[in-house]
This record gives structure tokens, C-alpha cells and sequence, in this order.
């Protein structure tokens, strides 16, 4: 009998393109997604070496990272616009399907490639994006590449990657109610640290992931990055047959039954064997609110903020103390009591019509707290769309929250969507570095219901204990 | 791309960890479409006050560090988006060299893609370097060709690096053309799986 294996290890295995000892193995990439910020560079490499794109039909374009979310016809900033225009004329020089600021597939990268069923189960999957992780949802290897390999890629439709470990994230038992992806991504980061998935890719195994909608898989594999993971992905199952059922570029028909039996085939085998294991139980996870400046430092909502005397270390306790200090916030201080002044629904992590079902059901009837500014920002033009014909928009507007265009919008501010110097923010996205919503902003991460939550209450509120008011 | 063998120069210590790519370079400067002139924006929320004015208590601003080349740092260095613009800011900013006592994956791929050496050593070694630099003016030498970093005293340490991005480091050589050398595989590859 065969060696059992992971899924990792599959998908490594059939897409070595060539393999010599004490070498990273060149690696062949089945999709390659492409969007207006880490790609300029490298179409202009290719042109200056005279190179073409190998095969633009597994390329995919499209403008998310600096598009404005309102009033798009005109477009203000004249430095966004010549991204967006340079990524417009290389897609037409390089025969590079596009989906521009006015297509109708437009969108977070990472929202529209599922969406399209262009992410599949046994992919190698790359894109100029830390975040590419996402795509690990479907039990794709799908990790984030800096511009000089986009041009390789665009190039050669390979990549040079050393072959990684192997870690798994075990998550035992159920998640609560209330409890979300969210929440249990948060937690583990919280648990296990920052880097702890430097060199790994990790695989999320478990009852509480296997009972994941292929949404909560998308946001859990979104932040594996935040743990250090260039990927983490999780084994196909049917939930992960039946998402990409009848998707655009899915297969069809008796070839999408075929494709379904070889997808489940990935799966890790019983008794498959990783380089390293971290366990975590589910049903101990309380909803999670950041304190801090990095994703790890996060804490339960009925949780206190770290006080820097207790830090284990010396640098601990100085990495603790610059980032209360950057947040605004007193040693020991309860989370909940702290007041925001925003709302962001919206990014790569949270954004998908599931997402923004989970807000409305909070906000349905209720109005936004008068000190709050809120916005819901749309994963993609389809997310937009699917959401105004539920009636989304309008449960959304009348709590008064704005409702946007598509794109990466607040969750780094490239665009107008900024958060002001020293006021706070709940966002549902997935980094609360200094300055990421903008200078001097300060990010609290959370599910898309604590983020609802918060901004009818304007301070952070246990989301299972919250009864919604009736509306006067 | 500039091949690095050995290289000597002025260092910069800058004791923190989990500096990300949001740091080494805010997003408000991603919207170029060249590869130069990242340098001036390089730490731009930690150099520049809200006006744009240089802050004196932030050291890469300390007249004692111009013309560094070397940077030393904690943990993680390199963390967060894959924005390879902060190594082209780094760059351009000056550095050949970042120590730290570890990098992000993204991150230390996007060093070597460029030209720039990141080099891993102990914490304890980190501290020694940083001890030195933040007393005085310290010079040190960083040897590819045998992974060594050493000053004129009594500091030696050897570091360790993939041979793969030695080699490229070393040699300063365009992968894309490496990879071409494979095309022939690539094609095999190709249509034997477009027919599977
Ligand atoms: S939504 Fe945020 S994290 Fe996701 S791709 Fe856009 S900028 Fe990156």
C-alpha cells in the first residue's frame, strides 16, 4: 500500500515541473490572479526583456486594492487612476482577461475567484497578495507572492518554492453559538502566535472546520498569513462539492461528477503524518476582540486589556506597552467597555453575501449608535448584487450605514476610505497594524455580527448576550 | 539584478519585533508604477510627524546613522502584506543587508529577489549588534561567500542561507532566465496534463 499523505503533499507531487537535489522545486501554477497594485512592475519587466505572458488563459486580472467604493464614474485620485489605467493597458498588450472597475465580475480578488469557481479543489493557486491563502478553503495550495514572482509566474507559469513543512491545526469539539470562523481564527493566532506558521502550510482539521460553511473555511484559511503560513487550506469535502456546483468556470455537467470524485480524493489520507500538530478546543473559544497591534494580540470580549507589568519578558512587555499606547488604552481595562467611533464591514476576511446576511440579522430594525460612522463595503459587484435583491441594502441604509461599491476599501485605506488619525475602529478585516486603516488609526478585528453589534451599542458587546431592542 | 559577495557598512539598530510591511512602507506610497524612489517613504509613519516634518526622537533620523546600509532588527521581521515595495524602499533607501532573528517567508523571498541579503542569527547575537550600534558609530562585514558577519574586534558569527538564493545572491542572476533553461520540461508538463 501506498505511504498515506496529506493533501499538501498531493498537490506538491503533481505539480513538480523539475526536482534536483538541494534545490527548491520548480513548481507549476494551474492559476495565477492579478490585481492593480503588485503588478505593474512586472508587465514592465516583462516588456523590457522583450517576454510574453505564457499563458494568459490561466491569468485572471482585476482592480480591487485602490478603487473607489462611491461615485465611480469619475475618478478623483489621478495616481490610482494610472495604476488602474497601466493595469488596463498591460491586460490588452498581454491578452489578460480583465475584470475592470466596471465589470460586472468585479471584486476582492480573493471574493471573485470562488465566486467564479476559477478556485479549485487541487490548484496550486498564486497572486501578488498575502492573502491568496484564502483560496485554501477549497483544499487548493494558494499562497500570497511578491511582484518579481508575478513577472516569473506571468513569465513562465512556474514558481521556484522550497518544499514546505507540514503543520495541523487541530480544532477539536464545536464552536458555540454565537461563535464564529472569525472568532476561532482570532483565537488560535491569539493562542499560538504570530509566526508560529512561519515555514508550514498549515491544514485546518477538526469537527469544528469540517462543520465550516465554505464562507467560514474562507475566512479561517484568509488568516493564515497572520500566523506566519504563506497557506493553509482545508481537505474537500462535499460542502466544498457543492459550493462550486454550477460556478461559471467550474466544470459541467458529468465532467463536474468526475472533477467532484477526484477533488474528495485530495483529501489527507487517514493516518497521514505532518511535520507538526497544535491542538485547540473549540467550545473554550469566546467571541474575540484585537486589543493591540497585531493580530495575535487579541482577547476575549468579556476579556480585560494585557497589563505590560505581568509580560513574561522584557520585550514582551515593551511590544505591549507601544501598543497600548498606539491604541489609547489603560493596562487591565475591560474590552467592552471601550467606545468606537467606526464600523467596517468588509474585506477579503468578511465580506461575502454570508457575511453580510449574519450583519443584517443584528442590524435589521435597529439604528446605528449617533457616535458611530458605519460602512458595508461588498466583497464583490456580485456580492452587491445578490445582497440588494435580498433586501440587504436597504435593512443596512435605514440603521444608517453607507452602502459601497466592491473593493479593499477601509481595510488598508488606499482609497478615500479612511480611518482618522487616533479614532477607532470595529472592522471585520484582518489587520490592525499601525496605520493599516490609516496614520495614526486604531483597528479592533472582529466578526461581522460583533462589528454589527458594536456599532447599535458604539462600545463592543458580547454578541451572546446581546438581545436585540425592540425598535421603537 | 547587483550582485552582493561582501559587503562592509555603517549599521542601523532598530530593537523592535513584528515590524510589517505596513511600516517599512505605508500604503499611501504603493500607487507607483516604477521600482524607484521607495526610499523616501521608507518608516514613513515612524520618520515623518503629520505634517511631514522628520521627527528628531525616531533614529534612522539621528545624523549618526547616515549612509547605513546594514539594519538590524528582532523577530519577524517583514511580517504582513507581500508588498514588495518595501524591499525596493529599503533599497533605495540605501540597506544591502537586514539582520534580524527571523523574517517573514514572503518577505525574506522578496529580499533576495532584489539584491538584498537578509541574514538570521541568534537573538542574543542580534542584541550584541544592537548594543554596539545604538553606542556608537559600528561598522560591520557581511561575507556571503562564507556566511560569515564580523566586525574589527571581537564580534563573529556565521549565519546560514538556502543555497538556491545564495547562489542567486551571489551571482546577481535573472531567474526568469534560469527557469527559460527548463522551458522544454515546462512543455512536457503542460501537455501531458491537458491530456490526463
Ligand atoms: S481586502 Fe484587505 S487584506 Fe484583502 S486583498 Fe484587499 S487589502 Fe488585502
Amino acid at each position: 500500500m501506498e505511504m498515506p499523505k496529506t493533501i499538501i503533499e498531493k498537490i506538491w507531487e503533481q505539480h513538480v515541473v523539475h526536482h534536483e537535489e538541494g534545490k527548491p522545486d520548480l513548481l507549476y501554477i494551474d492559476l495565477h490572479l492579478v490585481h492593480e497594485v503588485t503588478s505593474p512592475q512586472a508587465f514592465e519587466g516583462l516588456r523590457l526583456n522583450g517576454r510574453k505572458v505564457r499563458r494568459p488563459d490561466r491569468t485572471f486580472a482585476t482592480m480591487d486594492h485602490n478603487v473607489p467604493t462611491i461615485h465611480r464614474h469619475v475618478i478623483k485620485d489621478q495616481i490610482s487612476k494610472t495604476q488602474m489605467d497601466t493595469l488596463q493597458k498591460n491586460c490588452e498588450e498581454f491578452n489578460v482577461p480583465l475584470a475592470d472597475i466596471h465589470h460586472p465580475d468585479q471584486g476582492i480578488v480573493h471574493v471573485i475567484g470562488p465566486e467564479l469557481g476559477l478556485t479549485q479543489p487541487g490548484k496550486t493557486i498564486v497572486c501578488g497578495d498575502s492573502h491568496t491563502s484564502t483560496h485554501g478553503a477549497f483544499g487548493a495550495l494558494a499562497f500570497g507572492i511578491g511582484t518579481s514572482e508575478v513577472e516569473h509566474v506571468l513569465a513562465t507559469q512556474t514558481i521556484w518554492q522550497a518544499r514546505p513543512k507540514t503543520l495541523n491545526v487541530k480544532v477539536n469539539g464545536k464552536l458555540g453559538t454565537g461563535v464564529t470562523a472569525k472568532d476561532l481564527i482570532l483565537a488560535i493566532i491569539g493562542k499560538f502566535g504570530v509566526k508560529f506558521g512561519t515555514g508550514y502550510v498549515l491544514e485546518y482539521t477538526g469537527e469544528a472546520i469540517q462543520s465550516l460553511s465554505m464562507e467560514g473555511r474562507m475566512t479561517i484559511c484568509n488568516m493564515s498569513i497572520e500566523a506566519g503560513a504563506r497557506a493553509g487550506l482545508i481537505s474537500p469535502d462535499d460542502t466544498t462539492v457543492e459550493f462550486l456546483r454550477g460556478k461559471r468556470h467550474a466544470p459541467q455537467g458529468e465532467d463536474f461528477e468526475k472533477a467532484a470524485q477526484k477533488w474528495k480524493s485530495l483529501a489527507t489520507d487517514d493516518g497521514a503524518t505532518y511535520d507538526a500538530t497544535v491542538e485547540i478546543d473549540a467550545d473554550e473559544i469566546e467571541p474575540q476582540v484585537t486589543w493591540g497591534t497585531n493580530p495575535g494580540m487579541c482577547i476575549p470580549v468579556s476579556g480585560n486589556v494585557p497589563d505590560p507589568t505581568q509580560a513574561k519578558s522584557d520585550s514582551e512587555k515593551s511590544e505591549i506597552r507601544r501598543a497600548l499606547e498606539y491604541m489609547g488604552l489603560e493596562a487591565g481595562q475591560p474590552i467592552a467597555a471601550v467606545k468606537i467611533d467606526h464600523v467596517f464591514i468588509g474585506s477579503c476576511t468578511n465580506s461575502r453575501l454570508a457575511d453580510l446576511k449574519k450583519a443584517a440579522t443584528i442590524i435589521s430594525g435597529q439604528k446605528v449608535n449617533p457616535a458611530v460612522t458605519a460602512i458595508v463595503v461588498p466583497g464583490s459587484h456580485s456580492v452587491k448584487v445578490a445582497a440588494e435583491k435580498e433586501g440587504l441594502d436597504i435593512i443596512f441604509k435605514e440603521a444608517g450605514f453607507e452602502w459601497r461599491d466592491a473593493g479593499c476599501s477601509a481595510c488598508l485605506g488606499m482609497n478615500d476610505d479612511i480611518i482618522p488619525d487616533g479614532e477607532r475602529c470595529a472592522s471585520t478585516s484582518n489587520r490592525n497594524f499601525e496605520g493599516r486603516q490609516g496614520a495614526g488609526a486604531r483597528t479592533h478585528l472582529v466578526s461581522p455580527e460583533m462589528a454589527a453589534a458594536a456599532a447599535i451599542e458604539g462600545k463592543f458587546v458580547d454578541i451572546r448576550k446581546f438581545s436585540v431592542p425592540t425598535p421603537n | 539584478m547587483e550582485p552582493i559577495r561582501k559587503h562592509e557598512g555603517l549599521v542601523y539598530p532598530l530593537n523592535r519585533s513584528n515590524i510589517d510591511t505596513d511600516q517599512i512602507i505605508p500604503k499611501q506610497f504603493l500607487k507607483r508604477i516604477s521600482r524607484q524612489g521607495f526610499g523616501e517613504f521608507l518608516f514613513y509613519n515612524w520618520r515623518f510627524d503629520s505634517k511631514g516634518e522628520p521627527r528628531s526622537d525616531f533614529s534612522l533620523n539621528f545624523p549618526k546613522y547616515n549612509g547605513t546600509s546594514i539594519l538590524v532588527a528582532g523577530d519577524n521581521f517583514g511580517c504582513g502584506s507581500s508588498r514588495e515595495h518595501a524591499p525596493w524602499a529599503l533599497q533605495d533607501y540605501g540597506f544591502r543587508v537586514i539582520i534580524a532573528s527571523s523574517f517573514a517567508d514572503i518577505f525574506y523571498n522578496n529580499c533576495t529577489k532584489n539584491g538584498i541579503l537578509p541574514v538570521q542569527l541568534t537573538e542574543d547575537q542580534i542584541s550584541e549588534l544592537i548594543d554596539q550600534a545604538e553606542a556608537k558609530s559600528y561598522t560591520i562585514t557581511v561575507d556571503l561567500e562564507n556566511k560569515r558577519v564580523y566586525d574589527n574586534h571581537n564580534f563573529d558569527a556565521s549565519f546560514d542561507l538556502p543555497n538556491y538564493q545564495r547562489e542567486m545572491l551571489l551571482n546577481g542572476w535573472d531567474e526568469i532566465a534560469v527557469t527559460l533553461t527548463h522551458k522544454n520540461k515546462i512543455d512536457k508538463f503542460e501537455e501531458e496534463r491537458e491530456f490526463s
